[in-house]
C-alpha cells in the first residue's frame, strides 16, 4: 500500500514538473492552427472545431520567407562548417599539448555578453563595406560556434586512448596522418555532439541579426521578430511562423537528446 | 569596479583551473609539433574575440559617436556612469532579475532531477520533452509568451481565473514586468539545472540509500543528509552557469518588453543595446561593456568565494 502511494505521488510530481514544457508547445501548436475568431475568444479554445492550415500557408508564401530561410541555412551552415574545420584540429592540439589553460580564452568568450562583440565588429564590417551581405553574420556567428566546438572536442580528445597514436608514430606516421586516420575516426561521436550544438545555437541566435541584418539578409529569428510590429493582432500566422522557425530545433532535440545532454553536461561538469 | 580587479579575478579563476589539472599534467610529453593544429583557430579567436576586446577598451577611452571622429577623453566615459540614473537603475534591475533567475531554476531543477532520478517507462523520451524549452529558439518562444501574457485574451489570466485568482497585467505593468520575465527564464532554464544535478545524483552509490531505508529515514531526511551534500558541487556549477546566462539575458527581454514598460525591465544588456545601436554612442557603450564584464566576473568571484568558504567549513581545513 505504501509502495502504491509512493508511486502515485511520484507520478503526480512527474506530471506537474513536465507539463509546463509540454503544454506550452501544445498551446503554441493550437494558436498556429486556429482561425482568428477562435484565437480571440474568451475563455480560450484549446482544440478548435475547425483547423486553419492557412496560417502556415500565409507564412510560407509570404514575400521573403524563402530568402530568410536560405539566409539562415547559409549563415548556420557556414559558421558551423568553418568552426568544425578549425575547431576540431584545435581541440586535438590543445588536448595533446595538455594546454588546457589556453581554454581560458574560451571561458572569457563564454562570459562576455554577445553585444560586446557587436560594437567593434559592426564598426569593422562597416569600414570593410561588408554590411548588406551575409558575411558579417557568418563571421560573427563564429563567436558562438568556434568556442563550442573547441570546448567539446578538447573533452573528447582528452579521453581517447593515446596508445594507438603512439604506436602509429613509432611506425613512422606523421602527426597529421595520426590525426586524420587514428584520432578523427575515434572522435566521431564527439564531432556529432559539437555539430549538433553548434547548429542549434547558431540557428537560434537573434542578437547578432537584429544589428547586422538588412531587409534582404535577415535570418528567420530576426524575421519573426519583425513580424510582431505590424502583425500584432493576428496571432495565428505569428504562432505558425514561430513554430516553423523553431521546429527544426525541436525535432533535432528529440532525436539527438542523448548527444545534446552529453555535450551540455560535459561542458558544465568539467 | 576597475578593469584591474576584473583581470585579477579572471587570473584567479585561471589559476584554480590550472591547479586542478596540474597534477595530471606532470611528467607528460608536450611536443611542440602540435602547434599547426591550433594556429588556424588561434587566428580566428584573435580576430573575433581578442580584437573586439582590445578595440572595446580603446573605444571606451574615447568620445565617439558613429559618423564622427573619435576624441581621446581618458576615463571620462567611466566617470559618467555613476551619475547616469538610467544606468544605475539598470544595474539594480539586472541584480534582481539575476538573483531570481538563479534561485528559482536551481530549486525547481533540483526537484525535477530528484524526480527524473527514478526509473519509469519512456524516461529518455520525457527527458527530451523536458529539455525542449532551453533548446527552442528564444525569439519564437518569447512571441508565444507575449500572447500568453495578454491581459484580456491571454491564456495565463484564464488559468489564474480557474484557480479563483485575480487577473494580472504581467509584462504590461512596471511592478510585474521583471517577475513575469523571470517566469519565462525559469521555464526556459530549469531543464539545464535538472541535467547538471541529475548527473550528480546518478553518480551517488546506492549503499547510503539502502542503509537510510533500513534506518527508517523519511524521503526528506534522505535527500537532506545524503543527496544534498553529494550534489553540492553540481549545484554550484549550475548556479555559476545560470548566473552568467541570466546576467547576459537579452533575447527574451528584448522580444517581450524591449526593457519596458517605460524602463521597468531595462537590464544592463538592454541599456547597452540602446546606447550602442539607438544612440550610436560607441565610446560610452564600450565603457558600459567593460564595467558589465567586470560585474559578471565579480559575481562569479563572489560565488567562487562562497563555495570555498562552505568547502572550508565542511572539510575543516584547507580549501
Amino acid at each position: 500500500m505504501r509502495d502504491f502511494l509512493n508511486k502515485l505521488g511520484l507520478t503526480f510530481a512527474f506530471i506537474v514538473i513536465v507539463s509546463p514544457a509540454v503544454l506550452f508547445f501544445l498551446w503554441m501548436l493550437s494558436l498556429s492552427l486556429k482561425f482568428e475568431i477562435d484565437n480571440a475568444s474568451y475563455p480560450p479554445v484549446f482544440i478548435p472545431d475547425r483547423i486553419n492550415w492557412g496560417n502556415y500557408a500565409a507564412v510560407i508564401e509570404s514575400k521573403r520567407f524563402m530568402t530568410y530561410f536560405f539566409n539562415t541555412l547559409i549563415v548556420t551552415g557556414s559558421a558551423t562548417l568553418f568552426a568544425l574545420i578549425i575547431g576540431v584540429p584545435a581541440g586535438y592540439g590543445i588536448a595533446r599539448m595538455r594546454a588546457r589553460k589556453s581554454a581560458i580564452v574560451i571561458l572569457i568568450a563564454r562570459i562576455t555578453p554577445g553585444l560586446s562583440y557587436l560594437i567593434p565588429l559592426f564598426l569593422l564590417f562597416q569600414w570593410l563595406g561588408l554590411l548588406g551581405t551575409l558575411w558579417p553574420q557568418i563571421i560573427i556567428h563564429l563567436v558562438v560556434t568556434v568556442p563550442i566546438v573547441i570546448w567539446i572536442m578538447i573533452g573528447y580528445f582528452e579521453t581517447t586512448p593515446m596508445e594507438l597514436e603512439e604506436s602509429a608514430i613509432i611506425d613512422g606516421a606523421t602527426r597529421w596522418q595520426v590525426f586524420r586516420h587514428v584520432a578523427l575516426p575515434i572522435a566521431r561521436s564527439g564531432i556529432a555532439v559539437a555539430f549538433i550544438l553548434s547548429v542549434i545555437f547558431s540557428w537560434n541566435n537573434f542578437v547578432f541579426g537584429i544589428v547586422l541584418a538588412g531587409r534582404e539578409t535577415r535570418t528567420l529569428p530576426v524575421a519573426v521578430y519583425n513580424m510582431i510590429s505590424f502583425d500584432q493582432l493576428s496571432w495565428g500566422p505569428l504562432a505558425a511562423a514561430a513554430l516553423i522557425v523553431t521546429f527544426p530545433v525541436l525535432l533535432l532535440t528529440m532525436f539527438a537528446q542523448r548527444q545534446i545532454v552529453a555535450g551540455l553536461t560535459a561542458g558544465a561538469v568539467k | 569596479m576597475s578593469e584591474l580587479t576584473a583581470g585579477k579575478a579572471v587570473a584567479k579563476t585561471a589559476a584554480t583551473v590550472a591547479a586542478e589539472t596540474a597534477t595530471a599534467q606532470k611528467n607528460e610529453w608536450r611536443p611542440i609539433s602540435y602547434w599547426p593544429f591550433v594556429i588556424p583557430a588561434m587566428i580566428v579567436v584573435m580576430a573575433v574575440i581578442i580584437f573586439p576586446w582590445v578595440y572595446t577598451i580603446w573605444m571606451s577611452l574615447h568620445e565617439w559617436k558613429v559618423g564622427q571622429a573619435p576624441t581621446f577623453v581618458g576615463f571620462a566615459n567611466y566617470l559618467r556612469l555613476p551619475s547616469d540614473a538610467r544606468f544605475v537603475e539598470s544595474v539594480g534591475h539586472t541584480l534582481v532579475y539575476t538573483t531570481l533567475s538563479v534561485a528559482l531554476p536551481l530549486i525547481l531543477g533540483t526537484l525535477a532531477a530528484v524526480i527524473f532520478n527514478n526509473k519509469f517507462p519512456l524516461r529518455g523520451f520525457f527527458r527530451g520533452l523536458f529539455i525542449l524549452p532551453m533548446m527552442a529558439t528564444p525569439v519564437a518562444i518569447a512571441l508565444v509568451w507575449t500572447m500568453m501574457f495578454h491581459p484580456q485574451l491571454g491564456v495565463l489570466n484564464y488559468l489564474l481565473s480557474l484557480f479563483g485568482l485575480p487577473p494580472s497585467l504581467w509584462v504590461f505593468h512596471p511592478a510585474t514586468a521583471i517577475p513575469s520575465l523571470v517566469l519565462v527564464e525559469t521555464w526556459q532554464w530549469t531543464p539545464l539545472v535538472m541535467l547538471i544535478v541529475l548527473g550528480g545524483l546518478s553518480a551517488i552509490p546506492t549503499e547510503p540509500y539502502e542503509s537510510a531505508q533500513i534506518d527508517g529515514a523519511t524521503p526528506w531526511q534522505t535527500f537532506r543528509y545524503i543527496s544534498l551534500p553529494m550534489i553540492m558541487p553540481f549545484l554550484f556549477i549550475a548556479a555559476m552557469i545560470r548566473m552568467i546566462d541570466a546576467v547576459k539575458s537579452f533575447d527574451i527581454i528584448f522580444a517581450i518588453t524591449q526593457g519596458g514598460p517605460g524602463s521597468a525591465s531595462e537590464t544592463i544588456n538592454l541599456y547597452l543595446y540602446s546606447v550602442a545601436f539607438v544612440y550610436y554612442d560607441v565610446g560610452y557603450a564600450s565603457a558600459i561593456v567593460v564595467v558589465f564584464f567586470a560585474l559578471i566576473v565579480a559575481l562569479a568571484g563572489a560565488l567562487l568565494h562562497l563555495r570555498q568558504r562552505t568547502h572550508w567549513n565542511e572539510a575543516g581545513g584547507s580549501a
